[in-house]
């Protein structure tokens, strides 16, 4: 029994990093209609750059984290100035395009950099002891993950929900001409999409290299935040957090219980989009995607 | 207040739209422009207000004027800051946003915080059935309702110049008259100038107190509104009325074409 419960914690740990990221994706997707497939290379950058100022300039760990979402946002901004902003008005498939060859050339400066060998936070972000919750041994890391991914998805769920430039954004998510009829300026609202998807995904980057260690197969993470996305509806922020969850908890468990089962190796990988073709199956707007509002 | 001197608008580099466009709107009135479809009244607007450049227009020729400040090849955001507000044809509320958000949304450009909740109290007051669906989805409110929260969504930003684009379009005849009574209302009690672009000339004539008639791209005759009422042209053009002063039969009217129709 406990090894279940173990599962199903590192699956909550885990989703909620997946939902940190998917939350990013969604504000792309939803503001700008842009399918970021370098999502997941954003998360590596910002867990790299993170690395090089911990492990290599010795920079204190607030400082660094500070650093990085600096780094994130300026990134962010960068991307969509130079990258995206020319894009705007082509046809989706050549934006996509863009975003693929964005992520290989993300990936490649990352490997060009660091290399390709598995690197380990020294000293690591949490401290190593566990905490004794219930009669379990939790690790630290672990726990503060999970609660700082939830943190940051209930502050980003009151953002939309209230700021001012939250609500603008869902507006402009809406129609980009009519946001613009009303004074918001569309464009700086796409950077501040790209700036905070940025920005969640290294942070994401940073906790999951915490707890796994980093090497450029991060980057996969990005892929793996897709499944959580696309269940949770492409357009709907608090479906991609309850996706991100409901993913992590159902890949550690099908991993899990077929390793021990069965002996089957590698169902880590698989699980996700197992999920993902039957939850499109059955809903293909996700759980919560719009179905466009029809008055009759 | 606002000027508009012998503007072209091309769209894609080769449809000329606009052939020379001349209208002026007077501060603190009421101007109507009327005309068929397609003869470019909500090109006008869009125009002036700066959304022609989402969709690849452009103003080549002439001047746009307002308060004695060019306008034309600005960005539509920054006109809606300096005073000129458009309500786009046909509500075009965000629909996943509820009632409340969307006027929070109209008065994006504001920094006063507190002028904003009197303004909001405002609008809940000329539409209290907004009030009542306050926090509903506008996707879900009636097409009524809608035209209410754009208009609303309009006068959060507190324009100078507000730009209404067929506020009546697909509404009950009774709702067109509230809309249309709270449209004079808005004028008298703000004194916010408005350019008003109509189907339903009727209507427009009454509202408005200087008329302009558009056909193909060009003002084919203006005047203050009671003059044009009593046109010839007009009434029996856009009013439906002949000479005579009778409605005129649709029987009548159409009955060769229709005869002619048949028989080819």
């Amino acid at each position: 029994m406990e090894f279940y419960i173990q599962l199903v914690v590192s699956g909550l740990v885990l989703g909620s990093i997946y939902a940190l990221v998917a939350l990013g994706f969604a504000i792309i997707y939803k503001s700008t209609g842009v399918v970021n497939f370098a999502q997941g290379e954003f998360l590596m950058i910002g867990a790299y750059f993170c690395f090089g100022m911990v492990v290599q300039f010795r920079v204190p760990w607030f400082w660094a984290f500070v650093l990085t979402l600096i780094f994130s946002i300026v990134l962010g901004l960068l991307v969509e100035r130079l990258i995206l902003r020319p894009m705007i008005g082509e046809p989706i498939i050549s934006i996509i395009m863009v975003t693929i060859g964005l992520s290989s050339v993300l990936r490649s400066i990352v490997q060009a950099i660091w290399g390709t060998q598995i690197q380990v936070y020294n000293p690591p972000l949490f401290p190593d002891a566990p905490i004794q919750i219930a009669g379990m041994p939790v690790s630290q890391v672990y726990l503060w993950s999970f609660g700082l991914s939830l943190v940051l998805l209930v502050l980003f769920g009151l953002f939309f929900k209230y700021s001012k430039a939250g609500v603008a954004m869902r507006a402009t998510a809406f129609s980009n001409q009519v946001a613009l009829s009303m004074g918001i300026s569309v464009k700086q609202i796409f950077a501040l999409a790209w700036c905070i998807a940025s920005v969640v995904s290294a942070i994401g980057g940073i906790l999951i290299g915490n707890i796994n260690g980093i090497n450029s197969q991060l980057a996969h993470f990005g892929l793996k935040v897709f499944p959580a996305v696309i269940l949770g509806g492409l357009d709907s922020i608090l479906g991609a957090a309850l996706g991100g969850i409901i993913i992590g908890v159902l890949e550690n468990l099908s991993d899990g219980i077929l390793k021990t089962l069965f002996g089957l190796q590698g169902i880590k990988e698989v699980a996700p989009f197992v999920i993902l073709v039957v939850i499109l199956m059955i809903k293909p707007y996700g759980l919560f995607g719009t179905e466009e509002i029809e008055r009759v | 207040m606002l000027r508009i001197n012998n503007i072209e608008v091309v769209y894609n580099d080769v449809i000329l739209v606009l052939k020379g466009l001349s209208l002026h709107c007077e501060e603190g009135k009421i101007t109507t422009l009327l005309g068929a479809n397609g003869a470019g009244k909500s090109t006008t607007l869009k125009a002036i207000s700066g959304l022609l450049k989402s969709e690849e227009g452009e103003v080549t020729e002439g001047t746009i004027e307002f308060m004695g400040e060019k306008i034309n090849g600005v960005d539509p955001e920054k006109i809606v800051r300096k005073g000129v507000f458009q309500v786009m044809e046909g509500r075009r509320v965000f629909e996943d946003l509820n009632a409340i958000e969307n006027l929070r949304c109209g008065a994006y450009t504001r920094k006063d915080k507190a002028g904003v909740k009197r303004d909001m109290d405002l609008v809940f007051d000329y539409f209290p059935r907004l009030r009542e669906r306050a926090t509903e989805l506008a996707g879900y409110l009636s097409g009524g309702e809608q035209q209410m929260l754009a208009i609303g969504r309009a006068l959060m930003a507190r324009p100078k110049l507000l730009l209404l684009d067929e506020p009546s379009l697909g509404l009950a005849p009774l709702l067109v008259k509230e809309i249309f009574s709270i449209i004079r209302k808005i004028n008298e009690e703000e004194k916010t100038t408005i350019l008003l672009v109509e189907q339903n000339a009727n209507l427009a004539l009454q509202t408005g107190s200087y008329g302009y008639i558009m056909e193909n791209g060009k003002v084919v005759l203006d005047g203050p509104c009671e003059k044009l009422r009593q046109n010839e042209d007009v009434k029996e053009f856009y009013l439906g009325v002949g000479e005579t002063g009778h409605k005129r039969s649709f029987k009548n009217a159409k009955h060769y074409k229709r005869r002619k129709r048949w028989l080819s």
